[in-house]
């Protein structure tokens, strides 16, 4: 039984509504508790900004696409190395750091929880077994499902329950966590070399559209009261004019869910594109930011882009081609059968290049106009706009003009004619960077009850406490402050217990793994199910009974039950 | 008697998972589905009994105590340690392993030096355009087989994946799927094919131009033959490959080994490249040990780099040519070697073995093998898939959990690569 006092610390906690006061945190045993008398350890927190841990609820760093990632960019491992020390692994990479890499620089950012963006179930085992070399946040994955057989065929079939018996059955063989749509149908199509431009327009060989698939998973995934809604990577991402298909497809959204959102939409800087070509590339933020504001059954994550040298790796395959044939430096493609696609190219973001400027803006302006922080998430969707390690900049961008003004001034001359940046004078309060980085997150992904994004009494004790004095820092001014003090915690806490200290980090940690299990009753059990055992034999090049993963493979096992309602 | 059914055979890169054992009294007494390779893994005899230690020149049985501390010893005692093979173990061992090698500052490398390491250094260079196996079975019209013999190396690859498979979009998959096979010899493989493209040895690289040149547009440039290769043919097969609806190259050792190497792999990467601006196309490396393409996952996530990986200055170091094993070995910089999951002396150039011979060396392996002959020790553990379980990925990337089917008292290889880790931690004070 060990217990923590951490003593006069600052605390903004906006899930339990504290916006700035000085208060003691007492943890027991890993949780947050009313008091703790002669504690194990106490720290003394005067001058320190102390937020739960952050939240990363949209993230690339482990599974097939990630690492192969590294496989391919020997380029990318050069550029960011460290050797073992203490109780430190080595590290290589910068913008797909190796597992390692990712938890301690996540760590020493003050992040306790990621959730991987997307993961094909067929190669699930793959991404638990990097969740288990990433030991100092908690993993979740979302579980990829906008190609799937079974799936397309129950929604061509009209039967919805089915549906869900079928998503049941994947989350659950996949330990996996949420259902992702990526480009629902155009991975399909991919594996025929073809795309979907938008949700109306039919997916070959099943007669169905995206938004089939898009309502008929959101209503299926309502079915299973799964803690997370429906994650969506829109169709079309990328293109010049894509705004319009977004807007579509939120206007196709049911409100279903009084708690959270009925769909997270996933790096919308990537879906606000006006103009018919690149010529006439333009920002589309206000549009989409409108169409949010109207909706709360809709929360955002920004996919902020900052210049510099990255890696893009999705799981819309077509797009990544596209991109290639832009680019042409190099290019992998990794389709997987029955579910999905997937491709990476390595990108550099230029400051003087028009359409990265623009896309740049895009993703400021949708933190700035979307009214509500809990609907609009701050992330780069790592690695593709940034690596995370930038965050802290993004931060410091969202709560100074100034700091805008100034890199603004930095960009192609004529990114102000298609952005409206510049007239934005808004600038985040802390409480709203707070929300958009760990308390919407927690809220977003149905992990409030699990005690993920607060300290509240019983609460998980993930807790960052940085170098930042409220009291004396204007962000508007002192942005370098800003950038500083959220990229090096002075603590960062895990379970109750100091797993990275100045940027140190040390191993003992006990990582969660958390996944769904929705129960589903006997007649939607694909476990069972003749016809699905049968098709799955047949078209997959592995048998169903190797297909499951298996608990060996999670670390510490958090299973999120559920009851149908079917 | 008990039957088991799908079990995985931890035999090549097929990670065929439909395999029936029959087993008895902890043995295994036949196999059902297996490939004769295959089978003669499982069906495998004379396993060593318990570690041995060559003193004075004689085979001397020790305990695993012994055979842990004298390999620690061995380890810790030089400067340039190499960590080889890894290919023909799960991937919990290999994570062990490039733990130990930080500790260690040495070279860990595995097989990938000698079979694909030029594919990927020319992925490095030009990236991978590739899908899962059941994408192919499930689409495929056109299959390329280059520099590569399945029927007796793969031997399941052709029914399970390819050529004889049932596929979703193909009402009568043998006869719509088109095969072509590219070597510089008749293989088994190239007698069942559809259309058999012989080149003169060394000639890949001339003939995957010229199919581009083709595919470009620009065949009026190409001369009557290409590395014995008629126009004529070169002209049909790119009409073949650009009209197909999914095409799958798959190339193995004899494209990646042939003069030209790297290159090689990268020209065809490129031609499927450019064949995905017309239909759609894929690209698979036919890998040969059962998990050697775990051994590149691993060892990706672990310390960035897929192989040949160089701790000594503390930082992960990757240089194929000078931190891969036989160069190590050549240069003779290696002074003591553990050796797991693979058999060097029958694969290595001469001058990597006569080094070998003279330097300590230390073999994790169930059975005796040609590198026995010249080890200080070697410790038996159980086969992945026989009596150990553990991960393993398949030559398209995906993970499958080999499984155990019999019990038995050998310790896995992640059970030993852990007692050995942990002593040296335990002798270094850390």
């Amino acid at each position: 039984m060990k217990t923590l006092l951490i003593k006069n610390a600052y605390v903004i906690d906006p899930i339990q509504k504290i916006s700035g006061e000085t208060m003691d945190i007492a943890v027991r045993d890993g949780k947050i508790v009313d008091d703790v008398k002669n504690p194990d350890q106490v720290i003394d927190a005067t001058g320190m900004l102390t937020l739960p841990g952050g939240i990363d609820s949209h993230t690339h760093i482990c599974g097939t696409k990630v690492n192969f990632g590294r496989y391919m960019s020997p380029e990318d491992m050069r550029a960011g190395r460290t050797s073992r020390k203490g109780d430190m692994h080595a590290t290589s990479g910068y913008s797909v750091p190796t597992t390692y890499g990712n938890s301690y620089r996540y760590s020493r950012m003050g992040y306790t929880t990621l959730l991987e963006g997307a993961m094909a179930p067929m190669e699930a085992r793959h991404t638990h077994e990097e969740f288990r070399y990433t030991p100092l946040q908690d993993c979740l994955a979302n579980t990829l499902f906008d190609g799937n057989w079974f799936a397309l065929e129950a929604i061509r079939d009209g039967d919805i329950k089915r549906l869900a018996g079928i998503i049941a059955w994947y989350l659950s063989a996949a330990k996996g966590f949420g259902v992702k749509l990526t480009n629902p149908g155009g991975t399909e199509a991919w594996g025929f070399g073809d795309d979907v431009t938008c949700i109306n327009e039919p997916i070959p060989h099943f007669g169905i559209t995206p938004r089939d698939i898009i309502v008929n998973m959101i209503e299926a995934n309502e079915m299973l009261n799964l803690p997370h809604s429906v994650h969506l990577h829109c169709n079309n991402l990328g293109k010049p004019g894509n705004y319009m298909c977004t807007l579509d497809t939120y206007n196709a959204i049911p409100d279903l869910n009084d708690k959270r959102q009925s769909l997270y939409s996933t790096h919308v800087q990537f879906h606000s594109y006006g103009g018919s070509s690149w010529n006439d590339f333009c920002s589309k933020a206000e549009d989409i930011a409108r169409s949010v504001n109207d909706k709360p059954q809709i929360t955002i994550d920004t996919g902020q882009v900052m210049f510099g040298k990255t890696t893009t790796m999705t799981a819309d395959g077509p797009m990544e081609f596209n991109l290639y044939r832009l680019y042409h430096n190099k290019w992998s493609n990794h389709d997987v059968e029955l579910e999905t696609g997937s491709g990476i190219i390595p990108v550099h973001y230029r400051k003087k290049n028009l359409v990265n400027a623009i896309m740049w803006s895009i993703g400021l302006e949708l933190g700035l106009l979307v009214d509500s922080p809990w609907q609009c998430i701050l992330a780069t969707d790592n690695p593709n706009g940034a690596p995370f390690v930038k965050y802290p900049e993004v931060m410091a961008l969202l709560m100074s003009k100034n700091y805008r003004d100034a890199e603004f001034e930095t960009l192609h001359k004529s990114t102000g004619k298609r952005v409206i940046l510049p007239s934005l004078d808004r600038e985040l309060t802390w409480d709203e960077i707070v929300t958009m980085t760990r308390s919407a997150q927690a809220r977003a992904l149905g992990l409030i009850e699990y005690g993920k994004g607060h300290l509240s009494e019983g609460a998980e004790a993930d807790i960052a406490l940085y170098p930042i004095n409220v009291d004396t820092t204007d962000p508007a001014r002192d942005y370098e402050r800003i950038i500083n003090g959220f990229s090096t915690t002075e603590y960062t806490i895990k379970r109750g217990e100091v797993v990275c200290r100045n940027g140190t980090c040390t191993m003992e940690s006990n990582h969660s793994t958390y996944w769904v299990n929705p129960h589903v009753p006997p007649a939607y059990d694909m476990g069972t199910d003749a016809a699905f055992i049968d098709g799955f034999n047949k078209y997959y090049s592995m048998r169903i009974t190797n297909y499951p993963v298996g608990e060996e493979y999670i670390g510490r096992n958090v299973c999120m039950e559920s009851e149908a309602s079917l | 008697m008990q039957e088991i059914k799908d079990m995985v055979c931890p035999f090549c890169g097929c990670l065929c998972d439909d395999v029936t054992l029959e087993v008895e009294n902890g043995k295994i007494l036949s196999t059902d589905n297996c490939c004769t390779i295959g089978n003669a893994k499982f069906m495998g005899k004379n396993r060593l009994k318990n570690p041995i230690k060559k003193v004075d020149g004689a085979w001397v049985d020790i305990t695993y105590d012994e055979a842990v501390n004298t390999a620690v010893d061995l380890l810790l005692d030089a400067d340039r340690p190499l960590l080889y093979g890894w290919s023909g173990t799960h991937g919990e061992a290999q994570c062990v392993g490039i733990h130990m090698n930080e500790i260690l500052g040495g070279v860990i490398d595995s097989t990938t030096s000698v079979c694909h390491g030029p594919s990927i250094l020319a992925i490095q260079e030009v990236g991978h355009p590739g899908c899962t196996l059941g994408q192919v079975k499930n689409r495929a019209d056109l299959i390329v087989y280059w520099g590569c013999n399945p029927i007796e190396a793969h031997p399941r690859h052709m029914s399970r994946y390819t050529t004889y498979a049932d596929g979703y979009f193909l009402d009568n998959a043998f006869r719509n799927r088109k095969v072509i096979v590219v070597d510089v010899r008749e293989t088994e493989t190239a007698k069942v094919a559809d259309e058999f493209i012989r080149i003169k040895q060394g000639g890949d690289y001339a003939v995957l131009s010229a199919l581009r040149a083709i595919i470009r547009g620009k065949g009026d440039m190409i001369p009557e033959t290409v590395a014995g290769v008629t126009k004529t043919q070169l002209m049909q097969v790119a009409d073949m490959c650009k009209t197909c609806s999914f095409g799958a190259l798959f190339f193995g050792v004899g494209l990646t080994m042939a003069k030209g190497k790297y290159k090689n792999v990268r020209n065809a990467i490129e031609l499927v490249d450019e064949l995905n601006r017309h239909t759609k196309f894929t690209l698979t490396p036919m890998r040969g040990h059962w998990n050697v393409y775990g051994a590149n996952e691993v060892f990706s996530w672990m310390t960035g780099y897929p192989y040949a990986v160089d701790f000594c200055r503390g930082v992960a170091f990757y240089n194929p040519g000078e931190t891969t094993a036989i160069d190590i070995l050549a240069r003779k910089e290696c002074d003591a070697c553990m050796i797991i999951g693979s058999d060097p002396a029958a694969h290595f150039p001469r001058q990597c073995v006569e080094h070998l011979r003279d330097t300590p060396v230390i073999v994790i392996d169930p059975f005796q093998s040609m590198t026995t002959s010249f080890a200080d020790i070697q410790i038996p553990v159980a086969v992945t898939g026989i009596d150990a379980e553990g991960t393993a990925y398949r030559m398209d990337g995906i993970p499958i959990k080999v499984k155990k089917a019999i019990d038995s008292d050998y310790p896995s290889d992640t059970e030993i690569l852990t007692r050995i880790y942990d002593r040296m931690l335990e002798v270094k004070g850390l």
